[in-house]
Formats: C-alpha cells, structure tokens, sequence
C-alpha cells in the first residue's frame, strides 16, 4: 500500500468516527427513533463478539504456528477478567501471558 | 492555593477535571503505550500512531485500522468499519445533547469531536463538581483525555523500541482488549442473545466468506438480525455494554 492510500485509509476512518459523534447533535435534537435507541443497547455487545472473531480470523495471530499459546493466553485474559473485573489488568496480564508463552515456552 | 485557583473560573475547572480523569490517565498510559509499540512493531513509522491517535481518537478502530494498513488498499471497508466500530459513539451523543446544550461558542465542535467512551463514562455518569464551571470542566476533561491517549501513544511509538526486553508477543494486546471488553460486556448483560449472535455471525461469515472479505457482511447480517429478532431482544434491552 503506497502512502497515500493509507492516508486515504486513515482519513475515511476518521471521518467515520467523527459522523458518529456528530450525527446525534445534528438530527436527535428533539426525538430520538425508537429503533436507534434499541440498537443502541444490543448493538455493543453484539460488536464485541465479532471483534473477538475478527482477532483470530486466522486461526493464529501471525497466521503460523499451532494456536496453543493463543488458546491458553485467550483463556487466561477470560479468567483474568472475571476474577479481577479490572479491565487494565486483564490487557496487561493477558499480553504478559502471551508474550511468555511465545518468547519460553513455544519458542519459534 | 485553593482560593487562587477557585478564583479563576478555568483554573478550577481545569483542576477539577485533572483529579477526575486520573483513572484514565493511569488506564491511557498503558493502552496507549502498547498502541504505539504495536504500531512500532509492524514497522511503521513513530509519527503514523501519534497522527492516528490525534485525528481517530478512537482507541479499538486504531487498533483494527493497524492491522489493516498492513493489508490491501481498503478504503470503503475503512469507512464502515469505523461507522460500525464507533457506532456505540450515537449514543453518547444522545446522551450529552442536553448536558452540552448550554455550550454554544467553539468548544461545542471540540466536546463532539472528543467524545470518547471514557469521557462520557465521565461525563455521563458523575455530576459536574460543585462551584465549578461546566463547560470549562466538560472542555477539560475532553481535552485532557485526548491528551493521555496521544502522548501515551507517542511514549510507545518513539521509545517502544529502546526496551531492554523483547516485545514479539506483544500484538496480543489487540485480542486481549476486545477479550477483555467481551467479557466486561458478558459479566455486566442480563441476557446473552445479542453477544453470542455477534459471536455466531461473525463465524459464520468467516467461514463463509474468508478472512480478508468477511468484516462487511457480518456487520450487515448483525445489524439485519438485531432488526429482526427487536421484539424478541428488546426484553434484554436496559443492559450497558
């Protein structure tokens, strides 16, 4: 990809995340569709789910290897999670745990 | 020193809205910190995440877009993956129209611009400190967020690389954001519909139309699917992501 086009790239999903923030202040002003406000509270977390598909799309993260120290690290940010609830400690001791384990353990 | 600074309408504002954005200045570092490494560790260039941090301001988009600039010339899948992505962003929006009503000279662009989850989380969860001016403090608190996120990112970019460890394994900060996020959402939801048919879709889609071209249908047939099922979803409906 030349350097334009990932400008272009970038640019596009800037403007995409500002038309979020902006299109409430300028259509919602007196009434807000009911159908908005519904996606509003299911469309989260159906996003989240996919954004986990979308990290293991290749099965590994480098599109190599056996996909073990992803499985473990995955389970281990889950478990992390939802012992601690602590959403800054999970990142960090998921990434710790994966890093381990690619670096020690299943060494390339 | 209080009384100087409660004198001043701005400086107390701006204290006030430091003390009430440490947490994100503590959560920023990190995350922003493992942005601009992880941008480093693809290979681009230290100003390509500091310049993204600043125009997208969008933590998890930043995140996906890096892995897509190393990947084919995709404008249009930017374009909707950054509509759908930041969609929850609609409704921060719609929650602050009357909060920032009474904003009108230029720091109303600056407060839309600058909406992030963790200055609504702010902002839309704890009241505005008493004797304090509002949109001072709404102003600083967006401005101040911004601010953590571009210079943690910019921390990482430049000096990622000067680490006394290696840092392969480090992408895994992207997964384990979305997997901590996914699993925040799962604890705090009553029902699990939405979540799972996110998930299941999702796969689907992947299985059906590969891993390069699948990000587009799945965000169609989620969006179709939640239309569909509204009646039945919408007694899950009250629960935050």
């Amino acid at each position: 990809m030349t350097t334009l086009q990932a400008a272009v790239m970038v640019a596009l999903a800037a403007l995409a995340t500002q038309i979020t923030r902006w299109t409430p202040f300028l259509l919602f002003r007196r009434k807000t569709p009911k159908f908005i406000l519904y996606l509003g509270t299911v469309l989260p977390p159906a996003i989240w789910g996919m954004l986990v598909v979308y990290c293991f799309r290749n099965g590994t993260l480098t599109g190599a290897g056996s996909g073990v120290p992803e499985v473990l690290a995955a389970a281990a940010t889950v478990l992390l999670q939802l012992w601690k609830r602590n959403m800054a400690l999970t990142i960090a001791g998921g990434t710790l745990c994966y890093m381990l384990l690619v670096q020690l353990v299943f060494p390339h | 020193m209080a009384s100087l600074l409660t004198r001043s309408g701005k400086g107390a504002a701006a204290w006030a809205a430091f003390r009430v954005t440490l947490p994100i200045l503590v959560g920023f570092g990190f995350c922003g910190f493992s942005y601009g490494l992880y941008m480093h560790s693809l290979g681009f260039a230290p100003i390509v995440p500091v310049i993204m941090a600043t125009v997208i301001l969008a933590g998890s988009l930043e995140f996906i877009m890096a892995g897509m600039l190393t990947g084919p010339f995709a404008p249009f899948t930017a374009f909707a993956v950054g509509l759908v992505v930041n969609a929850r962003h609609l409704f921060y929006g719609i929650a602050m129209l009357e909060p920032y009503r009474e904003t009108k000279d230029w720091r109303k662009p600056y407060l839309i611009c600058g909406l992030i989850d963790e200055t609504f989380s702010i902002l839309g969860s704890e009241p505005v400190p008493e004797g304090i001016d509002r949109r001072w403090y709404y102003f600083f608190v967006t401005l101040f967020n911004h601010a953590y996120w571009v210079c943690s990112t910019a921390v990482g970019a430049f000096f990622g690389s000067s680490l006394p460890f290696s840092t392969e394994g480090m992408e895994f900060v992207l997964p384990a954001l979305f997997l901590a996020i996914f699993t925040g959402s799962w604890q705090k939801e009553t029902h699990h519909a939405p979540t799972l048919a996110g998930l299941a879709i999702t796969f689907v889609c992947l299985l059906a139309f590969g891993p390069e071209y699948f990000l587009l249908p799945s965000m169609a047939c989620i969006v179709l699917f939640l239309l569909l099922f509204r009646r039945k979803l919408s007694s899950s409906a009250g629960e935050q992501a």
